[in-house]
C-alpha cells in the first residue's frame, strides 16, 4: 500500500506538486499498480541475468574528434524561458 | 480529388513517374484535405508552405531525373520527433512552444529521400497512453468512428493515413504505440527491431523500448518508408550496424513452407470474439497457401504487462527528468526560489497519465525499492526474450497472433481506469520488451464496423519475413482497400 | 589529561580529462570561450539527443588505473545518477556507480623522506555539470554550461591518510601522475583538478572510525591543508567536549578559513541509480589494456629510477626535475641531442629556469627550445664554444630564440682551436709583454694566470682556454732550455 506520505515523498523527489485531490487519487491507483505488478514475484527470476540491452551490442564509441556546436542564436536562445545575455537564468541557488 | 488522396505512396511514385501527377499539385490536395479533417485533430501543425516548397523541390529533382520511392511522396510525422525549426511538442503542455534546434536522424533520412514532411501528428502526451485521449491539445478520432478512439499513443499519425490525409507517417512505438492504433484504424503500421531505425531526435519515452517505425496503407509502402528511415546511426549508441534489405523487392518470395507460430497464451478469456474469428480466419488462410500452423509455448506471456509496467515508467521518470523549465519547455510564472520553479513548472506542463508513470517510475527506482522491481523486472524481462528465443530457435520462422484483443473502444470509455487501458497493450508489449519486430495488418471488421488487427512478430532483424507474409495476404484480401467514411 | 586523537583522511578527487571533445558528444572542452559557446543537443540535454562515449575517455581512465595499480573491471556499465539542479541539464548525472572501470590500487606518495602507500578504492568516469555563477543583487543565478559533459575521473583513496600534510602530498603525488601521464593537466584554478575531503578522529589506538564529515571544494593545496585543519581542530573541541561530530556535507570557505555546513542539498539524496538504457556495455579486453600500457608514457617513479641509476643525477635533481612532466620532457629532449646528462640538468635547472623565472615565463612558453639548448651544450663539449661563450650565446638565444649556430654565425663567435691561430695569438703577447715573460720564464710561474688571460683578452674570449695554457706553457719551456 502507497501511503500519503509515500505520494509525497516520491513526488519531492519527482520535483512534482500534487494537489491533495491528485495525492490522494495517485495514492489509491499506484497502490493498484504497484499490487498488480507485484504478480513477477510469482516468477522464479534465480540465476537469471537482468536484461537491459536487449540485442546484446556492447563497446559503441566515438572517436574523440570535435563537432560543430549548436549556436546560442536561434532556437536554443529562443527556447530559453528566461536568460541574461548568453545565460539560462533561474532564481538565486543557495548553496 | 478523393482519388489523389486514395492513392498508396507506390502509386503516387509512379504517378509522379509517369509525369501525370506534381508533387506540388498532390500535396496541396492533401492540405486541403487535411484542411477539411480538422475534426479528427489528427494533426497539430501542418507544414502547408514548407511542405509545398519540398514538394516543388522534389518536382524539381524528378524533373533532372531523380526517381526514388518517396521523392515527392508525402510523409506526416509523429509530433514527438525532431524536425529543426518547427515546433514539436510531444502532445504536451510542457513542450508548446517548443522548437526544434536540429533534426532527428529519420527527418534526415526523409530530407536526403525527398519525402515531403507533411506536417506533425497528435499524440498522448509524451507517447504515454494507448487512445491518444492523453493529448494536452485534445483527443484524435478514429476515421472509421468519431465517437471511438484510433488507439494510442500514435493515433493522429493512424488517423491522418487512414483517413487518406497522408499516404505515409511516422510513428513510435514502445509498448504497441504504432501497432495497436494501426489495427483500429485499418492500416499497417509496423515497429522495426530494436536499434534497426535510429532514435536520435526521437523524445525519449522509454529508451530500451522505443522505436520509431512507419504507418502505411499498404505493405509495399511500409516496406518503402522503413526501409528508407533504417540503419545503424553513429548518433545513436542503440542502433546496430546490420545490413538494411531492399524489403520491397523481396515482398513476392511467397509463403510457402513458412511455419507460423501461434502462441496459445494471445488466445485468452477476454479476447473479443470478433477479433479472435477474424485472426483465427487470417491463420486458416495462411495454413491454405502452404504455411504450416504450430502452437506455441510463451510461458511468461503473462508477466509482460507488469514488467513493462516498472521499466517503462522507470525509464520514463529518468527522460523526463529534463523538462525542469531551465533551458527549454514549460516555466512557471514568478517561481519564488529554485524548488518552486522546478515544481511548478512541470506539475503545470505534465498531464495526468505522465505525472502518473513518472510517480511509478520514481517509486520503482527509490532507495529500498530498486531490487524489489525494476531488478526483478529487467530478469523477467530476459525470461520473456528467453520464450521468443527458443521458439524461434526450433520451432517457427514467425508469429501471428491479434494486435489487440478488442477493436477500437469509445473515446472516455477508459480514461478514468489505467489498468485497463494498459491492458490493450498485452499482445504488443512483449515484442517490445524482446526487442523483435512486429507488424500490424488489417485483417477484419468488426459487427461495428471497426478494423481489425492481424499481428506478424518476427525474429530480431527480420523483418524481411513479417513483410513478405503480409503481403502475401494484403494480395488476396481486400480490407486495406476499404476507406472510411 | 586530555585525549589524543588520530585524524582519518580520504580524498575523493575530480579530475578533468584532456580530451578534446565531451565524453558523450563532440562539443569542445575547451576553458574559457563565451557563455554556452560550446554546447549541442547532448550538452543542453535536449529532448531526443543520445549519448555516445568518447574512446578516448575510456583509455585515459584505463592508463591511470593501470598506472595506479589497480584491477580493470571486464564488464563495465555506466548508470543515471538523478538529480534537480540547473547546472545538470539532464536531470541525471551519466556515472559509474556499483562497477567503475578502475578498483583496489596504490599510489606510493614520497612524503617527509619516506614513501607511503596509499589505497586507491575506485577510479570511476563521469560528466562534469556546468558552472552556476550567483548574482545576489538580482537575486538570480546564471547557467552556462561549457563545462557540463566534460569528462572526469573520479578517484576515491582509501581512508589511509593521516595528516593534512599528507593529504595534500598525496595529491601532489596524483596530480603529478596525471599530468605525466597527459590526461590531465591537473590545473587546480581552472578546476581541472578537484579536491573533496572526509575526514573523522578517533582516540590514538582505537581501531574503529570516528563519524565523519565531507569537506568540499577544496580548490588548492594550500586550502586542502587549511581546510584538514580546521576541521581537525573542530571536531577535535567538539570530542573533548563530550559533543558528537555530526555527519554532514561542508564546504570550505578559503575568505573566512572555516569550514560551513551546506544548506542548499538538504534533502538526504535518493538518486536513484539504474543502468542507462542509451548506453550499451563497456567490456575491456586484456588485449586492449595491453596495448593501452604498451603506449603508456614513464610514470614519475620509472622517470626517477632512470635519471639516478642510468643518468648519474642526484636524487635532488631528479626531483627538480620530475616536479612537472614539462621539466623531464624538456630535459630529455635536450639530452637527445646532447648526450650528456648532468649538463643538460644543470642547464635546464639553473639557467634557463633562472632566466624563465625573471623573465615570467613557464617551461611552455620558453624562447629556447629543448633541441637548441642541446646543441648549445654539444658545442661546448665538442669544445666549440667555451664555457664563457657559451654564456653569452645562451643570453642571446634566450632574447632572440636563434639556434646557437644562426648566433655564432652573426657575431662570429667560434672559438679559436686552430693551433696556428693560437700559437700566433701566444707569440703576439709574449712580445707584448716580453719583460714579464721573461720573469715568469726565469721562475716566477705566477705570471702564468697573467699570460692565459692576456691571450684570452687579444682573442676576444673566442681562444679555447686549454690549447692557449698548454701553448703558454711550450712556450715557457721552450725559453728556459734555450
Amino acid at each position: 500500500m502507497i501511503s500519503d506520505n509515500d505520494v509525497a515523498k516520491i513526488a519531492s523527489l519527482a520535483r512534482l506538486t500534487l494537489t491533495p485531490e491528485e495525492s490522494s487519487r495517485y495514492a489509491a491507483e499506484l497502490s493498484r499498480i504497484l499490487e498488480y505488478v507485484q504478480q513477477l514475484d510469482s516468477y522464479s527470476v534465480e540465476g537469471v541475468e537482468p536484461l537491459s540491452h536487449v540485442h546484446g551490442a556492447s563497446n559503441v564509441f566515438r572517436e574523440d574528434t570535435p563537432t560543430p556546436s549548436l549556436p546560442f542564436e536561434g532556437e536554443v536562445s529562443t527556447n530559453a524561458p528566461d536568460k541574461s545575455g548568453r545565460f539560462f537564468r533561474v532564481p538565486l541557488i543557495i548553496e | 480529388m478523393t482519388d489523389l488522396a486514395s492513392l498508396t505512396a507506390t502509386e503516387i511514385a509512379s504517378e509522379l513517374d509517369r509525369g501525370s501527377l506534381s508533387s506540388v499539385e498532390l500535396t496541396r490536395s492533401l492540405l486541403t484535405r487535411a484542411e477539411s479533417k480538422r475534426g479528427l485533430n489528427a494533426f497539430l501543425d501542418l507544414y502547408s508552405d514548407v511542405a509545398l516548397a519540398s514538394a516543388e523541390e522534389a518536382d524539381k529533382r524528378r524533373r533532372a531525373g531523380e526517381r526514388g520511392p518517396l521523392l515527392g511522396v508525402p510523409v506526416a510525422i509523429k509530433d514527438v520527433i525532431l524536425v529543426k525549426g518547427t515546433k514539436t511538442t510531444c502532445g504536451s503542455r510542457m513542450l508548446a512552444n517548443f522548437l526544434s534546434p536540429y533534426d532527428a536522424t529519420v527527418v534526415s533520412k526523409l530530407r536526403k529521400s525527398g519525402a515531403v514532411l507533411f506536417g506533425k501528428t497528435n499524440m498522448d502526451e509524451f507517447a504515454m497512453g494507448s487512445s491518444t485521449e492523453n493529448s494536452a491539445f485534445g483527443p484524435v478520432q478514429n476515421p472509421w468512428n468519431k465517437a471511438y478512439v484510433p488507439g494510442g499513443s500514435s493515433g493522429g499519425s493512424a488517423a491522418a493515413v487512414s483517413a487518406r490525409i497522408a499516404p505515409l507517417a511516422l510513428g513510435s512505438d514502445t509498448g504497441g504505440s504504432i501497432r495497436q492504433p494501426a489495427s483500429f484504424t485499418g492500416i499497417v503500421g509496423m515497429k522495426p527491431t530494436y536499434g534497426r531505425t535510429s532514435r536520435y531526435g526521437l523524445v525519449a519515452y522509454a529508451s530500451s523500448l522505443d522505436q520509431i517505425g512507419p504507418f502505411a496503407r499498404s505493405v509495399k509502402d511500409c516496406a518503402h518508408l522503413l526501409e528508407t528511415i533504417s540503419g545503424f546511426d553513429p548518433s545513436d549508441s542503440t542502433s546496430m550496424d546490420v545490413p538494411v534489405p531492399s524489403w520491397s523487392e523481396e515482398l513476392t518470395q511467397g509463403i510457402k513452407g513458412l511455419r507460423i507460430g501461434v502462441p496459445k497464451q494471445y488466445f485468452i478469456e477476454g479476447l473479443h470474439p470478433e477479433v479472435e474469428q477474424a485472426v483465427r480466419a487470417a491463420l486458416q488462410w495462411y495454413e491454405g497457401q502452404g504455411a504450416s500452423l504450430v502452437e506455441v509455448d510463451l510461458p511468461h506471456t503473462e508477466a509482460a504487462l507488469s514488467t513493462y509496467y516498472i521499466l517503462a515508467p522507470a525509464e520514463a521518470s529518468s527522460n523526463l527528468a529534463r523538462f525542469d523549465g531551465v533551458r527549454y519547455g514549460h516555466r512557471a510564472a514568478e517561481p519564488t526560489d529554485l524548488i518552486d520553479l522546478y515544481c511548478r513548472s512541470r506539475s503545470e506542463g505534465f498531464g495526468t497519465e505522465v505525472k502518473r508513470r513518472i510517480m511509478i517510475g520514481t517509486y520503482v527506482l527509490s532507495s529500498g525499492y530498486y531490487d524489489a522491481f525494476y531488478l526483478r523486472a529487467q530478469k523477467v524481462r530476459a525470461l520473456i526474450k528467453n520464450d521468443f528465443d527458443k521458439v524461434f530457435s526450433s520451432q517457427c520462422d514467425l508469429l501471428a497472433c491479434p494486435t489487440a484483443p478488442t477493436p477500437a473502444f469509445r473515446i472516455g470509455e477508459k480514461v478514468d481506469d489505467p489498468l485497463t487501458m494498459y491492458l490493450s497493450d498485452v499482445f504488443t508489449i512483449t515484442v517490445n520488451l524482446a526487442g523483435l519486430p512486429g507488424l500490424s495488418l488489417p485483417c477484419g471488421f468488426s459487427s461495428s464496423q471497426l478494423p481489425i488487427g492481424l499481428q506478424l512478430i518476427g525474429k530480431p532483424w527480420d523483418e524481411g519475413t513479417l513483410l513478405r507474409a503480409a503481403y502475401a495476404y494484403e494480395q488476396q484480401h481486400d480490407w486495406h482497400t476499404r476507406v472510411p467514411q | 589529561m586530555s585525549m589524543e586523537f588520530e585524524s582519518v583522511i580520504g580524498l575523493e578527487v575530480h579530475v578533468q580529462l584532456a580530451t578534446e571533445t565531451k565524453i558523450f558528444c563532440g562539443s569542445s572542452t575547451r576553458f574559457g570561450g563565451d557563455p554556452n559557446e560550446f554546447i549541442d543537443p547532448v550538452t543542453l540535454g535536449l529532448p531526443g539527443a543520445l549519448p555516445v562515449l568518447n574512446r578516448r575517455v575510456v583509455e585515459f581512465a584505463i592508463m591511470l588505473g593501470k598506472a595506479t595499480k589497480c584491477e580493470i573491471r571486464r564488464f563495465n556499465r555506466f548508470a543515471r545518477k538523478h538529480y534537480f539542479y540547473p547546472d545538470l541539464p539532464k536531470g541525471y548525472q551519466i556515472s559509474q556507480f556499483e562497477e567503475p572501470i578502475c578498483e583496489r590500487g596504490s599510489l606510493e606518495v614520497h612524503f617527509e623522506n619516506a614513501v607511503r602507500t596509499v589505497g586507491i578504492r575506485r577510479i570511476h568516469m563521469e560528466e562534469d555539470a556546468g558552472k552556476n555563477m550567483h548574482d545576489t543583487r538580482t537575486e538570480t543565478s546564471l547557467i552556462d554550461l561549457n563545462r557540463a559533459g566534460v569528462p572526469l575521473l573520479e578517484i576515491v583513496s582509501e581512508p589511509d591518510l593521516r595528516t593534512p600534510a599528507e593529504a595534500s602530498a598525496y595529491l601532489r603525488t596524483l596530480r603529478q601522475m596525471v599530468r605525466f601521464l597527459g590526461v590531465s593537466d591537473g590545473n587546480m584554478e581552472e578546476g581541472s583538478l578537484r579536491c573533496d575531503a572526509n575526514i573523522s578522529l578517533r582516540p590514538v589506538g582505537e581501531l574503529k572510525f570516528g563519524t565523519r564529515t565531507e569537506i568540499k571544494n577544496l580548490n588548492s593545496f594550500r586550502f586542502v591543508e587549511r581546510a584538514l585543519e580546521y576541521e581537525i581542530a573542530r571536531q577535535t573541541s567538539l570530542l573533548r567536549a563530550g559533543q558528537k561530530v555530526v555527519q554532514e556535507t561542508l564546504l570550505y570557505d578559503s575568505a573566512a578559513d572555516v569550514t560551513r555546513s551546506m544548506r542548499g542539498k538538504e534533502e538526504s539524496s535518493d538518486y536513484r541509480y539504474f543502468p542507462d538504457p542509451d548506453l550499451p556495455p563497456l567490456i575491456i579486453e586484456e588485449g586492449w589494456v595491453n596495448q593501452i600500457v604498451g603506449s603508456m608514457p614513464r610514470l614519475p617513479d620509472q622517470w626517477r629510477k632512470e635519471l639516478t641509476e642510468n643518468y648519474g643525477l642526484s636524487n635532488y635533481d631528479a626531483s627538480v626535475l620530475l616536479a612537472e612532466s614539462e621539466n623531464v620532457a624538456f630535459f630529455q629532449a635536450v639530452f637527445d641531442i646532447c648526450q650528456n646528462a648532468k649538463a643538460a640538468c644543470n642547464w635546464v635547472t639553473s639557467e634557463l629556469f633562472g632566466y624563465l623565472h625573471k623573465n615570467s615565463l613557464t617551461l611552455a612558453h620558453s624562447p629556447i627550445k629543448p633541441a637548441d639548448l642541446g646543441a648549445l651544450i654539444k658545442l661546448i663539449d665538442d669544445e666549440v664554444l667555451s664555457g664563457k661563450m657559451a654564456k653569452s650565446v645562451f643570453e642571446e638565444m634566450f632574447a632572440t630564440s636563434q639556434s646557437p649556430q644562426e648566433i655564432i654565425e652573426k657575431k662570429g663567435l667560434k672559438q679559436i682551436a686552430n693551433p696556428d691561430e693560437i700559437q700566433q695569438l701566444v707569440t703576439d703577447t709574449i712580445s707584448k709583454f716580453s719583460s714579464q715573460f721573461d720573469a715568469y720564464a726565469q721562475g716566477n710561474d705566477r705570471l702564468h694566470g697573467f699570460f692565459v688571460g692576456e691571450v684570452m683578452k687579444l682573442s676576444r674570449g673566442a681562444a679555447n682556454p686549454k690549447l692557449v695554457n698548454n701553448a703558454i706553457l711550450d712556450a715557457v719551456k721552450k725559453r728556459r732550455s734555450s
